[in-house]
């Protein structure tokens, strides 16, 4: 099951809870997961970044997550 | 990643194809715009770092002689907070007002209206006649007193953000944000040395040279045309669209060239304002900044003040760290706490660590991105307390850094495994250096500190067309500030195997090419370059396919070697190769001209270490600090273009030197900025600096097409550290605050 | 207010404008005359962009009176390039990469010629001395430095 990890400024929306488990195939099945678990949290997710298996992508959409990914959510960075 | 092929134009330096009109004065600057029936505006500031604006009163100004527009808060639209403006970030509503204050005046120098007139001349009067009722309030100037309970407010609607709850009550504290990994108390109770400090720099500004710039010409259909010195005309059009409520597609802006950003030309000051005025003048409008107001009212940096508390075994393996930080965000919230609390570890491989961040409301400038933003000031504690552990430990500070690299696999702080990363290579590079196995002068003393940027990709578009003579023309839609369309052309050239001179490369208007995020973020050669690559991909499959049919054989036995399409081995066809040229000349035939396009969403943009290390010399007498050599080395991925990546790496340490030793913005007791001019804000000029010696380190990000990370922004984050540590080396006395100026190290000597 | 009548020459040409009693030359130059080659980075004397010459002497064209040109003769960035193409100094600047933005270019050029031409054999403190005047935020001064020193190289080459 694919490892999905939120940053203290999401956890507001995951009542507190910081990891879980799941089985999704690609980004935007994750994302409809999550909103179906916690509603609400879609809105923050897209303005956060994601980083899948290390790989950091500002604005995710079909990227694909395996069984063994491992999905962190964190703030945006721009840049100078 | 096209591993290891032999690559022919990237790597090299050939002259830049818009060098000749910047040697000869030809280029045009965002100033260098003048229209017929022009006018200029002129904006009125605030003299007051905290006022509500009871009323203001443009009728006099507007009864003037010449003076065809006034404007002030009332004339734009109240945007809702929480719009966030396309990816360049930031909240809508903080940039509208910063742009023209409307109830409250917020820091000095806040534009609180403005006029357009004849002339200057008659501007600068018509801001006379303006009147303007101000209810002063007392100036919030100092961060730690900003968070207290009791402390004035700025903004009655300000609740932290970030908290696991909102607060039931405003504060100045804009935003809050944490990291933490581990188990804190253990990881100190492992070590047997734990080093702790606070340290605080003010603000300091990005420093361009080019003060900001617009002419904006509004017709009477509504269709606006801006041209500005911009980091980023597509998003510079998405926010003027916002703040005045107009559609995208009536605006249409033209990117001058940039006389250097540095992240402050990344966000809009004038140009809503020369379109509003424009507008109501129905004639062009000239703003151009003075330097006082540039220093006043644009940039700066947050002023910050970070703890840091860093535990290490003997071995130097580091058991604990934990930071605090409190960055001043200005009048309007929009400071980089983010990057400064998921940067100031991130070198290191940590298993327990702690960093909270602030993000506070103070009376001053609105803070922009500078470089790296956030990221020089929290890092510059860490690597000062690293400075301590290593001299406690009696150890090498390379060694240190090294004993704790993070490397591929590393879980960084912010979250994900690092994928290749260059932090040992650059190490390593650093051990082997001339410079470093040379002894420390005499006198002097040695600083070392490593850098670090996480780079973006994000949104980029190209276009390639082949003129009819094979001649090559590649389209963005990024503003060159410091030689990226010789990086486009070299990568066009590589890919499509022609030589560089026969590609041009132009930087197109919001209506000529297709969107491309700003210039910043260290991501046009990599996110834009990947576009270009794209392209020339597009314009070699459509090359083949002609040929194809010219040849009569299927595409699959055609390829594309050195610029010429060719029989694949094995098709036994009796033709001759069919250049670029070759194909532009008979393109009419072959399916008209020959275009290629792509646009993408960079990902995977790769992280740009570095280590930096310099021998300074301070004399006693005066405090002046001597830098006697500096050496930077980064992992640049693949440089592109190897002077301009030098060029980065030399800029950005002059800047960190600077920030280190002499640049401050300084405020009076009413929060006004003492020192809003060059002579005052003294940058580093020719003498103070040697010759800044560069290593390029390649460790190649495996998600561009050759390999590149950006480099624009991790230089300027060492030197900070390096400095301080230098200073530390050579008088003996820790001095925690930047910037160390003569009277800080003169104070800093007499108390010791 | 009258406007003074100014009758000057630059970049060898004769040149004849009006302006306003306080108005700068860099004003001048820049909204009457169109050269727009000279660039403001402070108008306070501080950056070095708005250099010029002025009968031989270095100034910052924004501290200087139009009306002072009058019977003087100044040479702008506009006035470095020769017939024969690109000045030594350009060349140079181009080829060691020692412009990033390019906004401090023209009034490095002009100050690095103006170097040259009395000292023509600069060492490197010469030169970052000299120079001291003039701002560059992009570049660090390492690589105008250098091209400075290459330029004065060939220049002692041809002479
Ligand atoms: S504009 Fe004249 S010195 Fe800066
Ligand atoms: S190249 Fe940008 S200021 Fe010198």
């Amino acid at each position: 099951m694919a490892r999905v990890v939120f940053p203290e400024h999401l956890l507001r929306h995951t009542g507190g809870q910081r990891e879980l488990e799941l089985f999704v195939d690609n980004y935007r099945e994750l994302l409809a997961v999550l909103e179906e678990r916690w509603p609400g949290i879609r809105g923050p997710l897209n303005k956060s970044a994601v980083a899948i298996d290390g790989q950091i992508y500002q604005g995710a959409f079909l990227e694909p997550v395996h069984a063994d990914s491992e999905v962190f959510f964190m703030a945006r960075i721009e840049g100078g | 990643m096209a591993e290891a092929v032999d690559l022919r134009v990237v790597g090299t330096t050939p002259v830049r194809p818009d060098g000749v009109d910047k040697v000869t004065g030809r280029a045009q600057f965002g100033a260098d715009l003048n229209m017929p029936n022009m006018l200029h505006g002129r904006i009125l500031r605030s003299p007051h770092a905290h006022a509500r604006i009871k009323r203001v009163d443009l009728s006099k100004a507007l009864a003037m002689q010449g003076v065809y527009a006034a404007v002030s808060g009332a004339d734009f639209p109240m945007l809702a907070s929480g719009e966030v403006s396309g990816e360049a970030g930031g909240d809508l509503a903080d940039i509208a007002r910063n742009v023209m204050a409307r109830d409250k005046a917020l820091y000095h120098g806040h534009a609180v209206a403005a006029v357009a007139a004849t002339s200057l001349e008659v501007a600068e009067q018509a801001l006379d006649a303006i009147e303007v009722d101000y209810e002063v309030l007392p100036p919030v100037l100092d961060v730690l007193e900003a968070m207290a309970a009791d402390a004035t407010l700025l903004d009655e609607q300000c609740f932290t953000k970030g908290l696991s709850e909102t607060p039931d009550k405003p504060s100045n504290i804009a935003a809050m944000v944490k990291l933490a990994r581990g188990d804190l108390e253990a990881g100190f109770a492992a070590a047997d040395v734990v080093v702790e400090g606070e340290y605080r720099i003010p603000m300091a500004h990005q420093g361009y040279i080019e003060p900001h710039a617009c002419t904006a010409t509004v017709n009477e259909e509504g269709k606006a045309t801006v041209w500005c010195c911009t980091q980023g005309h597509f998003d510079f059009r998405t926010m003027t669209a916002h703040i005045l409520g107009c559609k995208i597609a009536d605006l249409k802006f033209i990117a001058s060239e940039i006389g250097g950003g540095f992240g402050g030309k990344t966000v809009v000051y004038l140009e809503p304002v020369a379109v509003m005025l424009s507008k109501k003048a129905g004639r062009p409008v000239k703003l151009v900044m003075t330097r006082e107001e540039v220093f006043r009212a644009t940039g700066p940096t947050s002023g910050s003040v970070v703890r840091v508390k860093v535990g290490a075994r003997k071995d130097g393996r580091i058991t604990a760290a934990k930071a605090w930080l409190a960055y001043e965000a200005g009048g309007l919230a929009g400071a980089p706490v983010g990057p400064g609390v998921m940067s100031i570890f991130a070198p290191y491989d940590l298993d327990n660590f702690l960093v909270e961040g602030y993000e506070v409301l103070v009376n001053k400038p609105k803070v922009a991105a500078y470089r790296a933003p956030g990221a020089p000031q929290s890092m510059h504690a860490m690597e000062v307390a690293l400075d301590d552990i290593a001299r406690q430990l009696d150890m090498d500070p390379l060694d240190l850094r090294l004993r704790n690299a993070a490397d591929e696999g590393t879980q960084a702080p912010y979250g994900p495994k690092f994928p290749p990363i260059g932090f040992k290579a650059c190490i390593e590079a650093a051990k082997k250096h001339p410079n470093y196995l040379a002894q420390v002068p005499e006198g002097a003393g040695r600083g070392v500190a490593a850098g670090f940027w996480f780079n973006i990709g994000m949104q980029s578009s190209a276009e390639v067309r082949i003129n009819e003579d094979g001649s090559v023309v590649v389209m963005e839609g990024n503003p060159d500030i410091g030689g990226s369309r010789a990086s486009m052309c070299l990568m066009a050239a590589e890919t499509l195997g022609v030589p560089y001179e026969q590609v041009k490369t132009y930087v197109g208007d919001t209506e000529s090419t297709g969107y491309c995020m700003v210039t910043g973020g260290s991501r046009t050669t990599f996110a834009t370059g990947m576009a270009v690559v794209r392209a020339c991909e597009d314009i070699i499959a459509e090359c083949k396919a002609r040929a194809a049919a010219t040849w009569g054989v299927d595409k699959d036995q055609v390829e594309w070697q050195d610029g010429t399409a060719v029989p694949a081995p094995g098709v036994n066809a009796d033709v001759n190769p069919l250049s670029l040229a070759d194909l532009a000349a008979s393109a009419s035939a072959t399916g008209g001209p020959i275009l290629g396009k792509a646009s993408l969403n960079a990902q995977g943009a790769g992280a740009s270490f570095s280590i930096n290390f310099a021998d300074l010399k301070v004399d006693k007498e005066t405090g002046a600090v001597e830098v006697l050599s500096y050496t930077a080395i980064q992992d640049a991925g693949k440089a592109i273009h190897p002077a301009y990546v030098e060029g980065q790496m030399q800029g950005g340490a002059a800047q960190g030197i600077g920030w280190a030793l002499n640049e401050e913005y300084i405020y009076d007791q009413d929060g006004v900025m003492e020192n809003a001019g060059f002579l005052d804000y003294r940058m580093p000029v020719a003498s103070d600096l040697p010759m800044i010696d560069t290593e390029i380190v390649e460790v190649p990000n495996p998600s561009h097409p050759y390999g590149v990370r950006g480099v624009g922004e991790t230089p300027i984050v060492a030197p900070l550290g390096v400095a301080a540590n230098a200073v530390r080396d050579a008088i003996g006395i820790r001095i925690n605050d930047l910037p160390m100026s003569p009277p800080r190290i003169l104070a800093a000597l007499d108390a010791a | 207010m009258s406007k003074v009548h100014v009758q000057t020459t630059i970049n060898g040409d004769q040149v004849e404008f009006l302006c306003v009693p306080q108005q700068t030359m860099l004003e001048a130059l820049r909204d009457v005359l169109g050269k727009l080659g000279t660039k403001e980075g402070c108008g306070t004397g501080d950056c070095g962009a708005c250099t010029i010459m002025l009968d031989g002497r270095l100034v910052c064209s924004c501290l200087m009176l139009a009306a002072e040109a009058e019977g003087q003769e100044l040479t702008t960035i506009e006035g470095i390039a020769g017939p024969d193409g690109l000045h030594v100094l350009q060349r140079k600047f181009l080829e060691h990469a020692a412009l990033q933005c390019g906004i401090c270019t023209p009034g490095f050029i002009v100050a690095a010629k103006a170097l040259l031409d009395r000292n023509p054999n600069p060492d490197e403190g010469a030169i970052r001395y000299w120079l001291a005047g003039n701002l560059c935020r992009c570049t660090g001064y390492d690589k105008i430095v250098r091209a400075v020193q290459d330029a004065a190289k060939e220049l002692a080459y041809q002479a």
